[in-house]
């Protein structure tokens, strides 16, 4: 046995029962760290083992060192175990405190929408932009000459002299609000170089009344593709991609012989629209045919050397057909319910 | 153009079981819109009866009736509905009389407008059947009494099939004939289209007629001043008929005609020419030639003169107008209606008969003119082919002679003066490059001969010699049209073509969908309203004599273009407020307008490119219409909600948006407090670009809410996105990310309450330098511990440099030089 001064294995053990009661019987983060100074601290009996071995003989240094070594190891042990459950239940406390019903949570801010209109708009434009077609805009206060004049509408021709043109006052400027897009068309050619392909996309106007099927106040949308060699396949090919994209690959056109002064041939376009409420069938869609070249001519686009095809159709009938608005007055009055049906999508 | 079968079968054959449906659809494939079924709607047994006595019988209702007993089959026959051959009907007319032959339908027959007809007990006895009138049959509007049969020149079998008699078995297809195809709007015309379509055996009626000699009437053309100097008539067909009796009725079947056709039956002899001009595409006129008095002269109108036309109206006339004149003056408008003096009667014995080609424009303009638009006009206006008057002249006659009993008179008149057929050619590559369909030529000669133009082979083509009745075809590519439209458009095959690389969208199109974008992702509903606005709404928040007027507008009220967005955006707050939906907040991008100088443009012709300076010309006459963005803000952005309580929009919303806006392209918009019209005079600012002012932000004024029916407080923004987007820039080049450690400072400054903070905190931003990495406000401080009239901004700055650690000395000293600039500006201290 070592003397008195010595330090004993039982006498350590017993320290060591007595920290590990006290680590043990802590109940929580804080009284475990009040108890920290009685257990590992400067006068705790760990503590004074470390003072005591110093004042041992060379030869007893080792094997009590070992000793006191281990069991600070062992309660410093139990100490961080301790700690590291307290610390799980408290947090696991604090997390039960802190729950609520998110689905009672507040909203931060609110949600608002695009207009149908708009967005069908961009999806159009974006379908040509992705074939290299550019978008073209113009004013939507139009001088007769790039509305008329220029789109082989003759002077005396019926359709512009017919009621549903809003002539701006006086008449003498000879200025209307644009009753379709086509002369976005004219300016594209006076201000583009050939090859020319453009997407119009814009207001217009005729003076009809609103109703369910009609609004004086619409969009178009008009493309034109002027190139050495289009010809009318060129017209379907187009029109026929942009059909499946709008409409899914099942979609189809269909072209039937009408009039355009400003093209010659001209045709109606109906789209086969595979998703049309109450089942697939053929939609009258818009407009087209080869540029007129009385129209190349006033552009100053030679007909001998190029030409073009044309076409157009509603952005209003479209989003109807596509989908299924089924009254004007719900696209013009501006209800906000209406657009937030959509949100930002189509 | 109503097409009734019975009488499209007469010039192409039509298979016996063609309805008008199956017409639409073989026209349609040749360019003519279906748009109506037209029937008479009867259904049998309607048979010929017979009066055989009848008694009348006054009644309570001070209504007298007749109990009649017809024979409706002949003796020892059964009646078409299995019944007896005499039945008693009760008739309220009294027109008619024992003996009569009328038109009696049995139970079972079904009438216009689903009238199912059946045996009923009516003023005390039992009616089997009920004799017709015509208007019951759908045949004419009148209504006074029964049709008689032996007036309409008819004496039939008693119990024969009165469907087939009076032609009601028939029924019309109408198509919508457009405007270069006036040869359609005629039998002639749809007949051929019929043959195109189908490849069935055409007959042209023009064959079926031999014009008839005639001469000795003057007629002098004497165009004083023709419209855009075109030739006014090339061709006036007189032709007389004597001896007719203009009282006897229209024959059954023309009548029928007529009326599924869309025509009134009026008398013989106009019923005649108008049969006719639906036959054939020529308006014909017919005059009483007793009333003419002496030679016809064509003219244009003089100053002051009238014309009292067929439909009663005393006409003013414009100096365009082109008449027919006798020597009493003014005796119709050249195609478009003629006058009432010379107007055929019962009593017309001769008649004179006119069949004139007019020129297209000067008609439409007359029409127009006197919002006179007749059957005669329509068909100018699109074109009359000219070389028919004289056949049409022909067959009028032909009609009269045989219906009224007439003999064509040896007096008449011949004018022709044709305009030449232009040749054109057609190359074969031509028509196969532009449609993408390998024609062959003996196809095109195929197709161009069908139509009825003179062809022959060249070279690499035809040269081809318009129809006279296709004034529309002037040009290679009008062939080409016709040649794609004949062989049909299901030919032509699917091709996309490949255009050259693009460059995408524009800044301006990838800005403004960027702002519409972040502005609904941050809340906001895009609205799209009309454009158009009253004088005083402009007035709110522009100057309204500057705007756009239109000269014919919807409503009078809202007249003019809008210059702002605002009270488009207010028209579609208070429609939705109406409608019970409170919380708005609403953004709107589009044009708005303001006048150009008044200007009355020379346009340039189109026979080549506009010069620049035309170009110019006609650039400067449109008026400015920027693109703007709008947004109103009212009611609450966020209703109460579990532990918050509701927040009201206001003017920190209209200022967010247009942050929003700003950073979506790119800038910081600047503040400037600021009284824009129409704005709340205290809550209002300026926003800037570089110091460029770019739009308004803040509160309606409210007597401007007011108004407009909206709550007081509604924040507002208005920004004009062509100077915006001028202003963005043109790309962000990155400056390096400092990574050292930041050193962070708050600064309290003492300013005047009328100082606006954002200029305090520029001038600190100013001061501090470039070590200065952020600023912000983080309070604005009044009351007490601080002098009166002053406030206490406390910003937090945070300054860092690129190179080294700073010292909290350094970042003391740039705070400093920041505080000084303020001092120097706005005696800004630090707060003690």
């Amino acid at each position: 046995m070592s003397k008195s001064e010595g330090i004993s294995q039982a006498e350590v053990d017993k320290a060591i029962k007595a920290a590990l009661t006290d680590i043990s019987g802590a109940s929580s983060i804080a009284e475990l760290k009040k108890a920290k100074g009685s257990i590992l601290g400067d006068g705790s009996a760990l503590a004074s083992f470390s003072a005591r071995l110093g004042k041992l003989p060379a030869d007893q240094k080792a094997e009590a060192g070992k000793i006191v070594g281990s069991a600070r190891a062992k309660v410093s042990e139990a100490f961080e175990a301790r700690e590291a459950e307290l610390s799980a239940q408290e947090e696991a406390k604090l997390l039960e405190k802190e729950a609520i019903d998110i689905t009672a949570s507040a909203q931060v801010s609110r949600m608002g929408a695009r207009h149908p209109l708009s967005l069908l708009q961009e999806r159009i434009s974006d379908v040509f932009v992705g074939m290299g077609w550019e978008i073209a805009e113009g004013p939507e206060v139009e001088s007769e000459w790039f509305n008329f004049d220029a789109l082989n509408f003759d002077e005396d021709h019926p359709a512009r002299a017919m009621q549903d043109t809003f002539f701006v006052e006086p008449t003498e400027q000879k200025l209307v609000l644009r009753t379709h897009t086509s002369p976005v068309q004219v300016r594209s050619m006076l201000n583009r170089e050939v090859p020319i392909y453009v997407l119009c996309p814009g207001r217009v106007f005729r003076t009809d009344e609103l109703d369910a099927t009609h609004t004086p106040v619409f969009h178009q949308v008009e493309g034109l593709a002027i190139d050495k060699g289009l010809s009318m396949a060129d017209l379907r090919g187009t029109l026929e991609h942009f059909a499946k994209i709008m409409f899914g690959e099942e979609a189809k056109i269909r072209l039937r012989p009408s009039f355009f002064p400003f093209t010659e041939p001209s045709a109606e376009l109906d789209v086969w629209h595979p998703g049309a409420k109450g089942g697939a069938r053929w939609v009258e869609w818009g407009g087209c045919g080869m540029v007129n070249p009385n129209v190349l001519i006033a552009s100053g686009i030679d007909p001998e050397v190029y030409s073009g095809f044309a076409f157009g159709m509603g952005i209003e009938r479209t989003l109807m057909f596509r989908n299924e608005v089924t009254d004007m007055r719900d696209m013009v009055e501006g209800d906000v319910r209406f657009s937030k049906q959509f949100g930002m999508v189509l | 153009m109503r097409i009734p079968l019975s009488w499209l079968g007469e010039y192409v054959d039509l298979p016996t079981d063609a309805t008008p449906e199956s017409v639409m659809d073989d026209l349609v494939r040749v360019g003519f819109e279906e748009e109506a079924v037209h029937s008479f709607d009867v259904s049998g047994p309607l048979v010929v009866g017979q009066v055989l006595e009848f008694v009348a019988e006054p009644q309570d209702n001070g209504k007298t009736i007749r109990w009649c007993q017809v024979r409706v089959a002949p003796e020892g026959e059964k009646a078409a509905d299995g019944g007896e051959s005499v039945r008693g009907i009760v008739c309220g007319a009294s027109n008619f009389e024992v003996g009569d032959k009328v038109v009696v339908s049995l139970p079972g027959a079904v009438l216009p407008g689903n009238f199912v007809i059946s045996a009923r007990s009516t003023y005390g006895h039992i009616s089997d059947g009920m004799i017709a009138s015509g208007k019951e049959l759908n045949l004419s509007d009148d209504h006074d009494g029964i049709l008689r049969l032996a007036l309409m020149g008819l004496d039939p079998k008693v119990g024969a099939d009165a469907i087939e008699l009076l032609g009601l078995s028939d029924s019309a297809a109408e198509i919508n004939v457009l405007p270069d195809r006036g040869y359609c709007l005629s039998i002639r015309g749809v007949a051929r289209e019929y043959s195109h379509a189908t490849g069935k055996n055409y007959r042209d009626p023009t064959g079926n007629v031999h014009p008839i000699h005639a001469e000795g009437f003057g007629l002098t053309i004497n165009d004083q001043s023709p419209i855009r100097n075109r030739k006014t008539s090339q061709s006036f067909i007189l032709r007389t008929v004597t001896g007719i009796d203009a009282t006897k009725p229209t024959p059954t079947w023309m009548r029928a005609r007529l009326k599924l056709a869309g025509m009134r039956s009026i008398s013989l002899a106009v019923d005649i020419t108008n049969y006719v001009m639906l036959e054939l595409g020529q308006p014909v006129h017919a005059y009483d030639l007793d009333k003419v008095k002496g030679s016809f002269t064509i003219r244009r109108a003089s100053k002051g003169e009238t014309l009292k036309t067929l439909d009663g109206q005393v006409r003013k006339l414009h100096e365009e107008d082109l008449l027919i004149t006798d020597e009493s003056g003014p005796i119709g408008m050249a195609g478009v209606m003629g006058g009432s003096s010379t107007e055929v009667s019962d009593s017309t014995t001769s008649v004179l008969i006119e069949a004139a080609h007019f020129d297209g424009i000067s008609v439409g303009r007359s029409a127009r003119r006197h919002k006179l638009f007749s059957e005669a006009s329509k068909r100018y206006e699109r074109g009359v082919d000219p070389r028919i008057g004289e056949i049409a002249a022909a067959r009028v006659i032909q009609l009269l002679e045989v219906h009224a009993g007439g003999a064509a008179g040896s007096v008449g008149a011949t004018f022709a003066d044709f305009n030449p057929a232009t040749e054109i050619f057609l190359p074969t590559d031509f028509a196969s490059s532009l449609i993408g369909v390998d024609y062959k030529t003996e196809e095109i000669a195929k197709v161009l001969g069908d139509i009825g133009a003179e062809i022959s082979n060249v070279e690499g083509g035809v040269m081809v010699l318009a129809p006279s009745w296709r004034p529309d075809l002037t040009h290679k590519t009008d062939l080409v049209e016709e040649i794609a439209r004949i062989t049909g458009y299901d030919r032509i095959p699917s091709r996309l073509p490949v255009a050259p690389p693009g460059a995408g969208l524009t800044r301006e199109q990838q800005f403004t969908r960027t702002a519409l974008n972040s502005l609904a992702a941050a809340g906001s509903t895009e609205v799209l309203s009309y454009p158009f606005v009253s004088t005083s709404s402009n007035n709110l928040f522009a100057d309204a004599a500057k705007a756009v007027a239109l000269a014919n507008p919807i409503q009078e009220e809202a007249g003019q273009l809008r210059m702002s967005l605002i009270p488009g955006l207010m028209e579609t707050a208070r429609k939705n407020l109406s409608r019970g939906l409170t919380d708005l907040a609403l953004v709107e991008q589009g044009s708005v307008f303001a006048s150009a100088p008044n200007k009355s443009p020379v346009f340039p012709d189109t026979k080549s490119r506009p010069s620049k300076e035309q170009l110019l010309q006609l650039e400067a006459g449109i008026p400015s219409q920027p693109k703007h963005i709008a947004g109103l803000f009212l009611g609450q952005r966020l209703g109460a909600q579990p532990g918050s309580k509701a927040i009201a929009f206001g003017v920190e919303d209209a200022l967010q948006a247009a942050r929003v806006l700003g950073h979506a392209v790119g800038v910081e918009l600047e503040l400037r407090q600021s009284k824009p019209k129409g704005f709340h005079p205290g809550r209002s600012a300026d926003l800037l670009v570089n110091g460029e002012l770019v739009g308004f932000v803040g509160e309606l004024n409210p007597s401007v809410s007011k108004l407009n029916d909206l709550p007081r407080t509604v924040g507002v923004f208005e920004i004009n996105l062509d100077e915006l987007f001028a202003l963005a820039p043109e790309s962000v080049m990155a400056k390096p990310i400092g990574t050292l450690p930041a050193a962070t400072q708050d600064l309290s400054l003492v300013v005047g309450q009328e100082i606006p903070a954002a200029e305090v905190l520029t001038a600190v931003k100013e001061g501090a330098g470039d070590l200065l990495e952020e600023i912000t406000l983080t309070d604005d401080y009044r009351g007490a511990n601080i002098p009166e009239g002053t406030k206490s901004l406390t910003f937090a700055l945070r300054f860092r440099a690129m190179d080294r650690t700073l010292t909290q000395a350094e970042a003391s000293d740039a705070r400093d030089a920041g505080v000084e600039v303020a001092r120097k500006k706005f005696n800004a201290k630090i707060r003690s």
